[in-house]
């Protein structure tokens, strides 16, 4: 642990990634206490503002408050990004860690259902599940964490292959230790660091993808301010208010830019080898 | 060679099943019903059309009954008809759209090949240099932003502030009175903006892999014995290191089809072109089922297709692959 934390503190790039997560974090939640005006309030005395000292990221075509719309659309952005990603995880763990210890029929199974899932292009998936569901927050947070759990199901499952031959699981099970007590307090706890930097690295992408369906219309809907739907107005109103477009655009490349940061310099501290051997992981929310 | 492509070929059967068993759940394990808007007033009329509806797409059968019965239309290539009032066959739907995402994808594809080989090659033969940190930022950048906003930020400039770019569709709207040769610069000015914004995206991945894939290669110890020969570096690496690095590409490429196809819904409904993208986005919003499924199966299978073509690319160029085990 301390060798992660000099390595993780030489990274600058990964501190100030860290930081600004930290931030947007707080900013998150003391949102309703800092937000100059409600963002729910219209005013018709100010439809499309520009930014001025008032208003300074301007206001939209009901003349509510930009700047606080985006406030409390962070607040969105960021639960949707941890409750997907953790039911991403906790669907991917379960089916990983069961495939990787038992082997057999069912890892196979479940392997050949995680390369079909990977054929089937996400935002094809996400569209088709989401056209029939009452679009709410909820819906949203399950229906990417439904589709994006795949990756953590194979990295579990390498780390299940690599972990269950080594002498402390053959120690448990020769004393008869049942599976799901070798699986849950020995094997799981040594395979959580390279999952918790997929988990890391997966927010963003959650946060790029819901943004990118509320901008098309299909995710979180108004009243509820998001990111993606203020830059979905944004474009309706693109000849005359640039700064509905580019403020919101603006919030989501720096929240998924510091993730990045973030995630990245835990993975280098983490294990310096995987660095040079896979390259990224990631893959872009769509 | 043969028998390896043959017995990836018998290996992708049960996939394509897979695929249809998959595209069926999604769409009818989700608590609302296909023709059906929750939350909306039930008229009469729209009770006895539902009803009309559900005889005719047989959704009043058991669920294994209705996939069978899908299954079966499947295979003769039907892939049923559009809910929609003009109730077109969904198969000469995207026959009539598939081209023009195919077009865009394909122009992306050679686009980020072209630019993201010299990039990743100088990045990782410079490393630590300043090139090579410029790089690492974009890639970073690159990675974090929306596509759809990138797409309305060039909007904004490109069409709005400068006017310089139309800003949606394909053709103008005056187009088929202009000559022929102006008419395909017409053509070529709509594609400019999607294009560069699908490649952007995609251009920070691929730049990075092949950064990360030549790195590898030039700590090889063959790359050694040819600088030991006394080869001049240019061909080291022009020759004997790049072929070697592009290998993984080709798996990469692959691989993240899915990915530049999903990005096609993005870019196709902000500019408003009409590909199988957007095809698929309208269906999701007037909830047409035989649109979607007919769309998910195609596009998957269409992955699925060209994964198979990559693979045994591969093991062309490979022979490692082919007579080993693949490699994960």
């Amino acid at each position: 642990m301390r060798g992660f934390w000099k390595a993780f503190r030489r990274n600058k790039l990964a501190i100030v990634g860290g930081a600004v997560v930290v931030c947007l974090a707080l900013l998150a939640a003391v949102a309703p206490l800092i937000a100059p005006w409600d963002p729910n309030r219209p005013d018709v005395k100010k439809i499309l503002d520009p930014p001025s000292s008032r208003h300074p990221f301007g206001t939209d075509q009901l003349g509510r408050d930009v700047l606080s719309r985006m406030l409390y659309g962070a607040r969105v952005s960021l639960a949707v990004g941890f409750v997907s990603v953790g039911i991403a995880a906790t669907i991917g763990i379960l089916l990983g860690a069961a495939a990787g210890y038992h082997g057999g029929l069912f890892e196979a199974s479940i392997m050949r259902l995680v390369d079909l899932m990977l054929v089937f292009p996400r935002f094809f998936l996400l569209l088709a599940v989401l056209s029939f569901l009452k679009p709410s927050i909820w819906t949203i947070m399950a229906v990417i964490g439904i589709t994006g759990w795949m990756g953590v199901a194979r990295l579990v499952r390498a780390e299940f292959l690599a972990l269950k031959e080594r002498e402390f699981v053959l120690w448990s099970q020769s004393v008869g230790a049942s599976s799901s007590r070798i699986i849950w307090r020995h094997i799981l706890p040594n395979a959580m660091g390279p999952v918790l930097v997929a988990m890391t690295l997966g927010i963003p992408a959650a946060i790029l993808t819901e943004s990118a369906l509320s901008f098309l219309g299909l995710g979180v809907q108004p009243p509820h301010a998001t990111w993606g739907n203020i830059l979905n107005e944004g474009k309706d109103a693109i000849e005359l208010a640039w700064w509905l477009s580019v403020y919101p655009g603006l919030a989501i490349l720096v929240t998924v830019l510091s993730y990045n940061l973030f995630g990245e310099g835990i993975r280098d501290a983490l294990d310096p080898r995987l660095r040079q051997a896979a390259g990224r992981v990631v893959s872009r929310g769509r | 060679m043969l028998a390896y492509a043959l017995r990836r070929l018998v290996l992708a059967i049960p996939l394509i099943l897979g695929i249809t068993l998959i595209s069926f759940m999604v769409i009818h394990l989700a608590p609302g019903e296909p023709g059906q808007t929750p939350g909306e007033m039930v008229t009469a009329e729209a009770k006895r059309a539902y009803e009309q509806l559900k005889v005719e797409y047989h959704l009043d059968r058991p669920l294994p009954e209705q996939y069978w019965i899908w299954l079966k239309r499947l295979a003769r290539l039907d892939l049923g008809r559009s809910f929609a009032p003009h109730g077109r066959p969904v198969l000469s739907m995207i026959g009539e759209r598939l081209p023009i995402t195919l077009l865009l994808n394909i122009v992306e594809i050679l686009i980020i090949v072209a630019l993201a080989v010299p990039i990743g090659v100088l990045s990782a033969t410079r490393q630590y240099s300043a090139f090579d940190k410029f790089t690492t930022i974009f890639v970073f950048v690159g990675f974090a932003t929306p596509e759809f906003w990138l797409a309305l930020l060039l909007m904004i400039l490109f069409g709005i502030q400068l006017g310089w770019l139309p800003i949606s569709g394909l053709r103008s709207p005056t187009a088929e009175y202009f000559t022929f040769w102006r008419q395909q610069l017409d053509f070529l000015s709509h594609l400019v903006m999607p294009i560069m914004v699908a490649t952007f995206g995609g251009l920070a991945g691929y730049s990075r892999y092949m950064r990360q894939s030549m790195l590898e290669v030039v700590r090889q110890d063959y790359i050694q014995s040819a600088r030991a020969k006394g080869l001049a570096e240019r061909v080291v690496i022009g020759k004997h290191a790049l072929r070697n690095a592009l290998l993984p590409i080709i798996t990469i490429l692959a691989l993240s089809l899915p990915t530049l196809i999903g990005s096609s819904v993005i870019v196709e409904s902000i500019f408003a072109i009409p590909g199988m993208g957007q095809l698929m986005v309208q269906a999701a919003y007037e909830r047409d089922y035989p649109v979607l499924m007919g769309n998910l199966v195609f596009v998957a299978t269409l992955t699925l297709i060209a994964n198979l073509m990559a693979d045994i690319a591969y093991s062309l160029v490979d022979p490692r692959i082919r007579v080993g085990r693949r490699r994960r």
